[in-house]
């Protein structure tokens, strides 16, 4: 399932929602992507991360994001034997510390559950139509897109054999 | 054909989305590019760098040789930062 919205949601509900009712689930992961304060790469604090910023605005591309992200699920449960599946992207106006995006797998076994939740967070980062505008002390400043989430992305196009057997690991 | 631009491109053209009726030489992502461009200063300025901008024909990526043809919708944005 997949979902693209201006509202916050509520992991710990959406989660809940996804697995009412099932006793066939036996690994449920999930990602949770915040909005943080810092620009750049840096994570550790210092200069060499930029500046800090006020708030950023997700621009989407509506149609088009359903599509792709949609045909990035498919291709998780073409790869994965997953039990369940939900993305949920916010577009809009968010702040330091809102919650942006969750990805969330469910599968028999861990390994599965883990592996498509990486491809779909990695995937969505190169291919769903989002852009966002920090905006920060020096005004506002476009996000430009990251040669590490390409790699990150790029390397699961070995293709279905290499997932699907590392999938099959023992769990 | 219908294009839309997003993030920086809307800003540098200064539409969203327009309605445009190209020659009927323009059948390709980059011929396409370089008739818009044509259109206006800020067209030209938005399509200055193509190695930046990014292209979409009815809602899946395409590469500047990917066709297209009355009635699509193509789209032009820069590398996506979701996530």
């Amino acid at each position: 399932m997949i979902r693209v919205q201006a509202e916050d949601f509520d992991p710990a509900a959406e989660l809940d929602a996804l697995i009412a009712g099932r006793t066939d689930v036996g690994a449920v992961v999930t990602f949770l992507g915040l909005v943080r304060e810092m620009t750049g790469n840096d994570v550790g604090g210092g200069d060499a991360g930029g500046a800090r910023i006020e708030a950023m605005t997700l621009e989407h591309y509506p149609g088009m994001t359903e599509k792709q992200l949609a045909e990035i699920e498919a291709e998780a449960n073409r790869r994965w034997p997953l039990q369940a599946s939900l993305i949920v992207h916010r577009h809009g106006r968010l702040e330091p510390g809102d919650r942006i995006v969750y990805v969330v797998t469910a599968s028999p076994h861990r390994a599965a559950a883990y592996e498509a939740n990486m491809f779909l967070v990695d995937w969505l980062k190169t291919r769903a139509p989002f852009w966002k505008l920090e905006d920060g002390p020096e005004g506002e400043r476009w996000v430009e897109a990251r040669d590490s989430d390409d790699d990150a992305a790029g390397r699961w196009n070995a293709g279905p054999e290499k997932a699907a057997g590392k999938c099959r690991s023992p769990t | 054909m219908k294009i839309l631009y997003f993030a920086w491109l809307r800003q540098r053209t200064g539409v969203a989305e327009e309605e445009v009726d190209p020659p009927a030489d323009v059948t390709t992502v980059g011929a396409l590019v370089d008739w818009l461009k044509t259109r206006s200063a800020g067209h030209a300025e938005a399509f200055a760098n193509a190695k930046v901008v990014r292209a979409a024909v009815n809602q899946d990526f395409a590469a500047t040789d990917a066709p297209v043809a009355r009635g699509d919708e193509i789209a032009f944005f820069p590398p996506v930062t979701g996530g």
